[in-house]
């Protein structure tokens, strides 16, 4: 595939948080949708390719295409967790250069916080970890929390780093769903549900849902708004279960990130703003590792000192995060949503100066599945 | 395919007392139990069965909402393999990486049949 062959040309969030009752995660689906293409100056009529994904719905683009009334010639409801939607951004960069799609629709909706997260997330056990009754998925982000912290001195203090920088981003965010501040002592002393992680090193429960439309770069350019092009991706996993992943303390995201940067030609001095898969504390720091932002096991000095947040040197999940924005069961279309936004200059009072190249990462599963998408702006094409 | 699915073998294992796994013509542990090894394709595994010594590689303590807290570990058996279990006679918080543990079976809530848990190796002799 070809650096910057497809753009980015409309991007929008549903309404976020707690919706009405009744409403679908296929009503979530539709409304961003409405609103992505109104964002990128198409209709409905322009969509021949639907990707989907949603815990709540196995067959997703079979509802979304339903729905939109949009019979597509080209569909893909890959569904390996939060990190789907980044990898339909490259799925649909292949339909698009090999002319079997023009306008490429990814969507999401989850109403896993008004429906109850057990009957909007069921979780698939392995029988073989089952009767240990893990908490999934805390259980295994909070084993890999721990042997990070084992390996590598990682402390407790530097998790809360993050979920304290998502909450001061969440505040300039004005659909963040936590906005309140929150402070290091906070994270540390509220309830622990599986240790080392609180209640405050997880993600929220929420509803939301979001949508992206693709085309080509040809076409991108007389769109509505600047196209943002996909310059790199990168899509890879090494488990289901976490006592099937390799090592607790090395994600995927070696390998996806690694062919992301060589597609794209990039390094990561060269990412303006970084949109990671904050799902736990953990997670970020395990990534920023991961992703060549700084050496193994050095992810918990580098989120601290208030490095991360808002003012600080490093612009990292820049709408307040799946730990204080929104978390709707799966939150990597949000992460594209965001990333987007910073590259067109619409993110208010939240905009990173001088923003051309963007990293977004999806996470999944269990530490399971890892994509990741750099986007750029008309100047680094 | 077998005539008995790897996972009701297993269980079988565990019924006499005995941690079964896998092995493949290369000696490489398998766990979980398959049909076949993982990366090579190879169909000619061998059921083992570990000596149940083995070391914690992760451990926390779940504190579910209204219920008592209680241990769940990734523990590496001295065979190669790892699986997730608990580790009991201690508390829950007791429990370390790098904790030398011994299996044992015992009957637990989900069926009330036998499954590997492990104890300090220490408590355990």
């Amino acid at each position: 595939m070809t650096r910057g062959s497809v753009a980015i040309v409309g991007a929008a969030e549903s309404d976020l948080g707690e919706v009405a009752q009744g409403t679908t995660p296929a009503d979530l689906m539709a409304q961003a949708t409405h609103r992505a293409l109104a964002d990128a100056g198409l209709t409905l009529g322009d969509v021949d390719a639907l990707f989907a994904s949603s815990t709540q719905l196995s067959m997703a683009t079979l509802n979304l295409g339903e729905y939109l009334g949009v019979q597509p010639r080209y569909t893909d409801s890959t569904q390996i967790g939060g990190s789907s939607f980044v990898a339909h951004l490259q799925h649909a960069q292949a339909a698009i250069e090999t002319g079997r799609a023009e306008v490429a629709l990814i969507a999401h909706g989850s109403t896993q916080r008004s429906q109850g997260r057990s009957a909007a997330a069921p979780q698939e056990l392995s029988p073989y970890e089952a009767p240990y009754r893990p908490m999934l998925p805390v259980t295994a982000y909070a084993l890999a929390a721990a042997r990070h912290m084992h390996d590598y001195g990682t402390t407790r203090e530097q998790l809360a780093e993050v979920a304290v920088a998502a909450r001061a981003w969440a505040a300039l965010n004005p659909v963040a769903w936590q906005r309140k501040p929150l402070t290091v002592d906070d994270v540390l002393d509220a309830p622990q549900v599986c240790s080392p992680l609180g209640i405050r090193d997880c993600c929220l429960v929420t509803d939301g849902g979001g949508a992206v439309v693709l085309t080509s770069a040809a076409r991108a350019r007389d769109l509505a708004r600047p196209p943002v092009y996909l310059l790199g991706a990168g899509e890879a996993h090494t488990h289901r279960h976490i006592s099937s992943m390799p090592s607790l303390t090395e994600t995927a995201a070696v390998q996806s990130g690694a062919a992301a940067f060589a597609q794209a030609g990039l390094r990561p001095a060269d990412v303006d703003v970084v949109e990671l898969y904050d799902a736990f504390t953990i997670t970020p720091v395990l990534f920023l590792e991961d992703l060549g932002f700084c050496a193994n096991g050095e992810g918990g000095a580098f989120v601290s000192g208030g490095r991360i947040a808002p003012g600080g040197e490093f612009p990292l999940n820049t709408n307040g995060g799946g730990l204080s924005y929104c978390h709707p069961g799966m939150y990597g279309l949000l992460l594209i949503v965001e990333a987007v936004r910073q590259l067109r200059g619409d993110s208010g009072d939240r905009q990173v100066a001088d923003c051309d190249v963007a990293l977004v990462h999806g996470n999944g599963g269990v530490l399971s599945s890892q994509c990741t998408a750099l986007l750029g702006a008309e100047a680094t094409r | 395919m077998t005539d008995t699915a790897p996972y009701e073998t297993f269980r079988e294992y565990c019924r006499r007392g005995k941690l079964g796994h896998q092995e493949t013509t290369d000696g490489t542990p398998v766990f979980f139990p398959r049909v076949l090894a993982p990366g090579s394709g190879d169909t000619e595994l061998r059921w083992r069965e570990a000596s149940g010594h083995g070391t914690v590689y992760s451990t926390t303590t779940a504190r579910p909402r209204g219920g008592e807290p209680y241990n769940i570990a990734l523990v590496d058996l001295d065979e190669g393999f790892r699986m997730m279990s608990k580790v009991v006679d201690v508390e829950p918080d007791a429990v370390a990486i790098g904790m030398r543990v011994t299996m044992r079976m015992e009957s637990l809530d989900v069926d009330g049949e036998p499954w590997p848990v492990f104890a300090p190796t220490e408590a355990a002799t």
